[in-house]
């Protein structure tokens, strides 16, 4: 075994067992730890000005990838004409530098912010700087590799589908430069303590909130509230009801003494 | 009809002295926690004043409660997807500087300092940072309207007050002021469970408690800002929010909630109220001066036979129409028509209803307000007649309680007046005279009424004041366990520590 199959073929199963099952286990047996975690409370300017940025960068970023990632042809298509591949490496540029420019700031809000110090774990120092090293990573491929939306077809889009598809292909990333391979490998850890920190957040958006009801009204006894109406001496409905007045001649329901 | 029970609570305001007992008593219950400290679920206000966390009236920065759009009912706050992408950053949501930051004293400097000319102090620590601070805020920082130029004046209920009126509040001679102890109002058109993009908060439809699931809770912390009252809470150490519980555990074993139960001025009541919820969405959105009347309108009757039957047919015991029958809150709210909602237009339909407090009896003799030169037998009926000239301004209490309608309030005062007078005669002068006799006609109620209203305010048992329906919580556990099984099994198990998760 060599350090390529070890760390692009092996680690990442590792890293996506964690994330399967751990988060599914942290989800349904430890429900209370799992939060946003949100210290707007404690601070808001310095908020606005990172977590917005980073958020929305991020989630469009990762959303260009996906889509590298499921349409590569549509990818390449689109690269097709030059002034079009200029406009999404520039945009997709601005982007990691708008996120990057929100992480930094995220990052000196909590080491510098007394009150947020004081609800800081070592976890969430841990992946702010997993993530800032996926985007400098992110942003020095861009700029030193070009054009990573040209290649990413041909050499990410197979390598991840040979993971997901359990028939791994490791060698395709084997000879990328350094830069490159520590960005993916940045990735396959940031998925691995995905679990273990707030990361977990990210699966609990609530996209349910489009269309559940404005009002929750929750019955303690609904099972109960749906049998039939008790007679107008009975204090409240049970379904031994017959059976006790049935036993009362006999002493009761538990015989009598 | 759609009946439902609803355990609901009454304030009587002239009653309260602001003795923060009722706060104290849930603090050192409830929010004796980490992160919790700031918190108070029940808190006592000083009236005319901003309240806590500071100037939490001011919709126009918190976004709390609904408001009608084109005829529907909105939230304030966001729309669905407006709820959703402001995930990351929520720009209504108050900050701890608006609660205050919570504090303790470095006490074992007292014990500790070293030998020195002067007496060592013990300095004030953040319970956040546990650093020294300078103590800006405070629980009632203006308590007693202490600081009213800068708390009393920016009260928002002053809109509609003549500025001379208002100039008062500088004015020491001249000042007037009432408490104004507040909890979670346990809405019937709740807005922060609207507001929860998990959906974490719910109402029970057994009592009308209305709670968060801590374990369904993400920290999204929209019910914080979607709350007009700003009754729930961020718990900044755990990441989750946390409101009053209306002591269910207490309920559920027949013990009123520990505010109540502690309150010195037995200012409090509780009993079930039966509601109709089918007229909650038409209730929530009538015109904003008919608020008041159209929540009543969803209160029914549990003597009607009717309301009864359809009662037993939700599935209602007999125990609790009864609970719902004998209710103090269902007396003042709906018999006697004393008790209001605070701000019924933020249409949440609150669950919680005050009776209005009633001035000083002795004001200043100049502007036209109540002359002193009267015989004391006098200035009743002067205050009875000119309530517009009260020192607490009728434009302010109805800006509380009636959405700014005087004619709500109107009433109300005048047969509280009513029931002052006719006993002050009669257990003052022992006879019941022709002017008195008059004025309770006047104010819409009889001698009967009278007793009745002050039996309940002055004599009540605390079996009176509370009742609190047999929750049967022996039966519950059939719901999801079978009960010998549970029996067996209490006890046993894995219980999460309330810490931060990573």
């Amino acid at each position: 075994m060599n350090w390529n199959i070890l760390l692009f073929q092996v680690f990442p199963y590792v890293a996506l067992a964690l994330l399967v099952i751990v988060s599914f286990q942290r989800m349904r047996g430890k429900p209370f730890s799992v939060s946003s975690l949100s210290s707007q409370l404690l601070e808001r300017r310095l908020l606005f000005f990172g977590s917005v940025p980073f958020h929305w960068g991020v989630l469009i970023i990762l959303l260009g990838h996906l889509l590298a990632l499921l349409v590569p042809q549509g990818l390449l298509l689109w690269n097709a004409v030059p002034i079009r591949l200029y406009l999404l490496e520039i945009s997709g540029l601005a982007l990691a530098l708008w996120t990057l420019g929100g992480l930094l700031v995220l990052l000196y809000r909590r080491l510098s912010n007394r009150r947020v110090l004081a609800v800081t774990r070592p976890t969430d120092v841990i992946v702010l700087l997993l993530l800032l090293v996926s985007i400098l990573t992110g942003i020095l491929t861009a700029v030193m590799y070009r054009y990573g939306s040209y290649w990413f077809p041909s050499v990410f889009t197979p390598y991840l589908w040979s993971i997901l598809t359990l028939r791994p292909r490791p060698e395709l990333v084997a000879d990328l430069p350094f830069w490159i391979q520590l960005h993916v490998f940045n990735f396959w850890v940031l998925l691995a303590v995905f679990p273990f920190t707030r990361l977990i957040h990210i699966i609990t958006v609530p996209l349910g909130y489009l269309w559940r009801p404005w009002q929750l009204v929750i019955w303690v006894r609904k099972p109960r509230r749906l049998q039939p109406v008790p007679p107008v001496a009975q204090p409240y409905p049970t379904t031994s009801a017959k059976p006790q007045a049935a036993l009362q001649d006999k002493g009761g329901a538990y015989g009598s003494d | 009809m759609n009946v439902r029970a609803h355990v609901s609570m009454t304030f009587h305001l002239d009653k309260c002295i602001g003795c923060h007992t009722c706060s104290v008593a849930c603090k050192n219950l409830w929010t004796d926690r980490k992160g919790t400290e700031y918190m108070w679920w029940n808190n006592v206000e000083t009236r005319p004043g901003t309240g806590y966390p500071t100037g939490w009236e001011d919709q126009e920065r918190f976004k709390g409660g609904w408001e009608k759009k084109n005829g529907q009912l909105e939230l304030r706050l966001h729309s669905r997807a407006r709820g959703l992408t402001n995930l990351f950053y929520n720009p209504a949501l108050p900050e701890l500087d608006d609660y205050y930051e919570p504090f303790t004293f470095d006490y074992q400097n007292l014990f500790n300092a070293p030998e020195g000319d002067d007496q060592p102090v013990a300095r004030p620590i953040s319970m956040i940072t546990g650093e020294p601070m300078n103590l800006e805020a405070g629980p009632n920082w203006d308590d007693d309207l202490g600081g009213s130029n800068l708390y009393a004046q920016n009260d928002p209920n002053w809109a509609g007050v003549a500025p001379e009126i208002q100039a008062q509040m500088a004015e020491i001679e001249r000042v007037a002021f009432n408490y104004m102890p507040r909890i979670c109002n346990h809405c019937l058109n709740p807005a922060c469970v609207a507001a929860c993009p998990s959906g974490a908060i719910y109402k029970r439809a057994e009592d009308g408690v209305v709670l968060v699931n801590e374990n369904k809770c993400k920290g999204w912390r929209m019910c914080v800002a979607a709350c007009p009252y700003k009754k729930v809470y961020y718990n900044w150490a755990t990441g989750k929010s946390e409101k009053c519980i209306l002591c269910f555990p207490r309920l559920e074993t027949g013990q009123a909630p520990a505010c109540f139960h502690s309150c010195v001025g037995r200012i409090r009541y509780l009993g079930v109220i039966l509601y109709d919820a089918d007229r909650i969405a038409t209730a929530a959105k009538a015109e904003t001066q008919e608020l008041v009347q159209a929540q009543l309108d969803a209160i029914l009757d549990p003597f009607d036979p009717a309301v009864m039957a359809a009662a037993r047919a939700n599935g209602l015991g007999e125990d609790w129409i009864k609970a719902a029958q004998a209710s103090p809150v269902y007396k003042f709210v709906k018999v006697w028509k004393l008790a209001l909602p605070l701000h019924p237009e933020y249409r949440t339909m609150a669950m919680l209803f005050y009776i209005p407090p009633l001035s000083p009896i002795v004001s200043t003799i100049e502007e036209g307000l109540v002359k002193l030169e009267l015989p004391p037998e006098q200035i009743d009926f002067e205050l009875f007649n000119h309530l517009q000239k009260a020192r607490l301004p009728l434009e302010y209490l109805a800006n509380l309680f009636a959405a700014g309608n005087v004619e709500v309030v109107k009433p109300i005062l005048r047969k509280l007046l009513a029931v002052r007078i006719y006993k002050r005669r009669q257990s003052v002068e022992g006879t019941i005279d022709q002017a008195t006799l008059q004025l309770v006609e006047a104010a819409g109620t009889t001698p009967e009424e009278i007793e009745a209203i002050y039996q309940l305010t002055a004599k009540p048992t605390l079996q009176e004041r509370f009742v609190v329906p047999p929750y049967h919580r022996e039966m519950a556990v059939e719901v999801w366990n079978d009960p010998l099984a549970h029996k067996g099994e209490t006890g046993v198990g894995f219980l999460e520590l309330p810490v931060r998760g990573d």
